[in-house]
């Protein structure tokens, strides 16, 4: 008797079970260690609110959450645009979205890609150990939500709004990229936050306190710059020192610091992340194939879904859009198995510690210990890098000409290596912005240093962003760049007067 | 461990406030996008939703990024024929980014597109024209009723009575209410029966049956032929429902002195007049007339767009407008009515005619005529002529206007006659 599952692409609720039930054995026989899945099954509309509520279940509102519903609604209406068939959410019980126009094939691929594949991947990195509380963040968001809605009848929607705006300008350089945070549970969040509010007040008042009358300054010798050592988390700093904002301004400041410092691990290891899901849905569904619990129907249809997301459109393509991260990701992944259990002389040489070895040992220690710009120099072979072709462009805008500076051959591959993975490096791909010193003596401005990268420039929109910092910070803000060569020249500037009752 | 939700049946647009805040915020802009919508648009055209363009760059998200220049080292896939040291022209600006930017590509619109709902849309088209409240309310829900048999009800108005229902429910009670006194009756009788074949006619037991059954007869007898409890009325409940149909005129003068800016004040005033008429009416035709000395029936298109020179005979549209109500309209079937725009040019000799046409053939037939004059100079000859219709007919509208401002107040007063 045939041991297949199911023949029809129907899905059924009894089915999900049933190849759940067979995948879970199956990702436990290859050691993949989960938090338990919850799947909800939603419509192509709910799959809209998801999107542009960045895959968050609950949310506050804004309009830019609007914007992004408008657009994705009309781009999906239009047909220019599929749904993603899945999004999955770093919580525990982790949540999987699972589209009810699915096939049952598809079914089974976004349980075994997102509810073991990306699931594992919440658990075991430590970028996400690190930063991210999947037993809270469903609460955290529940409580900022609410707190936001309070906020917003006490002072009013247009208040809260610029705040959020200002907040959501500046959530790139609202995270800590180096420091680690103490371990503390978010489920005290709402007690916490009464205590905050009663004494963050007074504290940030005290810091103004010393403040010299103007007839004594001029006998004063210079302090110390304040902050002593530059701080990186723009909105930590506003947050914890920007004397105007009330109370509540702060604890929004706040909460979206923490969002922005939970999405910041799975900007760092998109990928790793998705080259591992990627990686372990081809596995499982080839395995259950094996076994004999899919038809070859089930397999042709997953092998074209499988093919489609990992399309890799060469550069010179009109489809074109940079490197794929699925494709990258699966490549180097599959081919870390491939080097543990077929090396060839090459992968001797290059891998010494991989040729040979437990593949699953391997791939779990590569998981857990890397994020992408480490993964990429760790582990981009020369074989991977052979594969897609890769080459190395060298825009200088002091030079008339582009230079390939390499390619996938032998001199070249330690240079396209490196270059790759410095691309994945979320510090040299955004501006390194730091707040450099608060003149507490004079006009209470505060001075941020860009510090350059390869002389890239800002770009204009600096500006504005001036203006959002200046809104939060409530005196003059201004702007520094510091060039590779340690020459420092001012930028741009946000001149704020406002007066404030300060005690 | 895992378990399965069905959350399909949770509440949908969750999305809803996000977007009514996106809307809200960018009000100005979404404003602007309809005002040109409502010029580019077709009058038949306008009650439905509307696809609005605002400029990306109103509605960014400034981020702190890198801008152009400096140096930067890309990798790409797909190489055929580079060696290492080989020297490319740079693609040239607003082609495909090699800096590995990938938002500059794929959609690269400057113009951020979506659908206002129609709804959204009317309420900033009737926004912009600074509608009351309460006119609004009004053309939203301007139904008439028409009553419709919805089954019966228990109670009434007497002329509602419906015999058959209230006679049956009035057996049905008394078949109800007598069945346990004839049961009785015929138990007794079955016994009496038996009585009688073994003993007299006036044995004691004979007569006391015979009194039992009389009471019970009497019993049933004095149950009611028909009782207040049976009356069943015919139900009958309003449902709104539009008029049957109407048909409106739009007359313009298309003559040389119409410029663009009148037209566009008068198309304006059309399409109030189109949408009023929407709210009120199931079906409805719309027919252009355009006229400078001689009048011709034309579609939309060449209604608003094309341009005409030479003098103005207004009679020749009022003449067109008759016959074609006559051959097409009859007031039997459909409710008539015109709204016309000039600048007040006519021939003097022409004007006392167009007077005699509006009372003695056109009036008489239409619900509504509203007449605006679009200038900022004084009357002539028409203006004077058309007061002696006012005069003469309360369904007779004219006023005067000058500037986009002015096209409410004339609206209202439209309106004024259409609710009172």
């Amino acid at each position: 008797m045939s041991k297949i599952i199911s023949d029809t692409s129907e899905w059924t609720f009894e089915l999900i079970e049933r190849y759940h039930q067979e995948i879970a054995r199956v990702a436990a026989g290859y050691g993949l260690d989960t938090y338990p899945n919850q799947i909800e099954i939603i419509t192509a509309e709910q799959m809209m609110d998801a999107y542009s509520s960045v895959g968050l279940p609950v949310g506050y509102h804004h309009w830019s959450f609007g914007k992004e519903f408008v657009s994705t609604e009309k781009r999906y209406r239009r047909g220019q645009m599929g749904l993603a068939y899945e999004i999955v959410i770093n919580s525990n019980p982790c949540i999987a979205y699972l589209m009810e126009e699915n096939t049952m094939m598809m079914q089974a691929l976004v349980i075994a890609h997102a509810a073991y594949g990306h699931n594992s991947f919440f658990k075991g990195n430590y970028l996400f150990k690190t930063w991210t509380n999947a037993d809270s963040i469903i609460d955290y968001l529940v409580f900022a939500k609410n707190y936001i809605a309070e906020c917003e009848q006490r002072h009013g929607f247009a208040e809260v709004e610029m705040i959020l705006d200002s907040c959501h300008a500046l959530m790139n350089h609202g995270v800590d990229r180096y420091k680690r945070p103490a371990p503390m549970s978010l489920q005290q969040e709402q007690a916490r936050q009464k205590e905050r509010e009663e004494y963050q007040q007074t504290q940030v008042n005290d810091l103004w306190r010393t403040l010299p009358s103007k007839g004594t300054q001029a006998g004063r010798t210079k302090d110390a710059r304040y902050p002593a050592e530059p701080q990186e988390n723009l909105l930590y700093f506003i947050e914890k020192v920007a004397p105007l904002l009330e109370p509540w301004q702060r604890e929004i400041v706040r909460i979206v610091r923490k969002i922005a410092q939970y999405f910041y691990p799975q900007r760092q290891t998109q990928v790793m992340n998705e080259g591992w899901a990627t990686f372990w849905h081809y596995t499982i569904l080839n395995t259950l194939y094996d076994e004999g619990l899919v038809s070859d129907g089930f397999m042709m249809e997953f092998l074209q879904s499988h093919a489609n997301v990992l399309t890799q459109p060469p550069y010179f393509s009109k489809y074109y859009s940079g490197i794929n991260p699925y494709a990258l990701g699966f490549a180097i992944m599959t081919d870390i198995r491939r080097m543990c259990e077929n090396p060839t002389q090459e992968d001797r040489e290059w891998f010494p510690q991989l040729a040979g070895s437990d593949w699953l040992k391997s791939m779990d220690f590569a998981m857990r210990n890397f994020k992408d710009e480490s993964f990429i120099s760790q582990y981009l072979s020369p074989k991977v890098m052979r594969d897609l072709k890769l080459f190395s462009i060298l825009d200088d805008d002091t030079q008339d000409k582009l230079q390939i500076t390499a390619i996938h051959e032998d001199r070249g591959y330690h240079h396209v290596r490196q270059a790759l993975a410095d691309q994945y490096n979320l510090g040299s791909r955004e501006p390194n912005i730091q707040v450099y010193s608060v003149d507490h003596h004079g006009d209470r401005s505060l001075t941020l240093r860009h510090t350059q990268y390869q002389r890239r420039p800002l770009a204009e929109s600096q500006e504005e962003m001036l203006k959002h910092l200046a809104r939060l910070w409530g005196f003059t803000v201004r702007l520094e760049s510091v060039e590779e060569n340690g020459g420092v020249h001012l930028i741009s500037e946000c001149k704020l007067e406002k007066r404030h009752h300060l005690v | 461990m895992m378990q399965v939700i069905d959350r399909r049946l949770d509440g949908r647009n969750k999305s809803a406030v996000n977007r009514q805040r996106f809307i809200q915020r960018f009000k100005g802009q979404i404003k602007k996008a309809v005002a040109e919508a409502i010029a580019g648009r077709s009058i038949m055209d306008i009650d439905s939703g509307e696809k609005v363009s605002i400029p990306t760059r109103d509605i960014s998200e400034p981020t702190f990024h890198h801008g152009q220049g400096g140096s930067r080292e890309a990798i790409h896939p797909g190489n055929i024929d580079f060696i290492t040291g080989d020297l490319v022209d740079r693609p040239p600006p607003g082609g495909p980014d090699k800096g590995g930017k990938a938002s500059n590509e794929g959609e690269g619109e400057d113009e951020f597109t979506f659908e206002l709902s129609r709804e959204e849309f009317l309420n900033f088209f009737f926004e912009d024209l600074e509608l009351p409240n309460l006119v609004k309310t009004q053309l939203a829900t301007l139904i008439k009723h028409k009553s419709v048999r919805a089954g019966y009800a228990s109670n009434g108005t007497p002329s509602n009575i419906n015999v058959i229902r209230s006679l049956r429910g009035a057996l049905g009670r008394r078949i109800a209410l007598s069945s346990p006194y004839a049961e009785q009756i015929r138990e007794l009788e079955r016994e009496l029966e038996d009585l009688l074949q073994t003993s007299a006619q006036d044995a004691p037991r004979v007569l006391e049956i015979k009194t039992v059954i009389a009471r019970l007869k009497e019993k049933i007898q004095h149950i009611p032929f028909i009782d207040t409890f049976d009356i069943r009325y015919n139900n009958r409940i309003k449902q709104p429902k539009p008029t049957t149909q109407a048909v409106m005129f739009c007359l313009m003068d298309v003559s040389g002195s119409m410029d663009e800016a009148r037209k566009d004040i008068a198309k304006r005033f059309f399409i109030l007049l189109y949408l009023f008429l929407t709210r009120t009416y199931e079906k409805i035709q719309v027919v252009f007339i355009r006229h400078h000395t001689i009048a011709t029936e034309v579609d939309e298109e060449d209604f608003f767009h094309s341009r005409e020179t030479g003098g103005t005979v207004v009679s020749s549209a009022l003449e067109l407008m008759h016959d074609i109500i006559r051959e097409r309209y009859p007031t039997s079937d459909w409710n008539i009515y015109a709204a016309q725009a000039s600048d007040g040019d006519n021939w003097n000799d022409d004007s006392p005619k167009c007077r005699d046409l509006l009372i003695s053939g056109i009036m008489p037939l239409v619900q509504y005529y509203a007449y605006i004059e679009i200038t900022p100079e004084l009357h002539q000859s028409l203006w004077e002529e058309y007061l002696t219709v006012k005069a003469a007919f309360p369904n007779f509208a004219i006023q005067h206007i000058e500037t986009p401002a002015d096209i409410y107040p004339v609206f209202r007063e439209l309106f004024k006659k259409q609710t009172a």
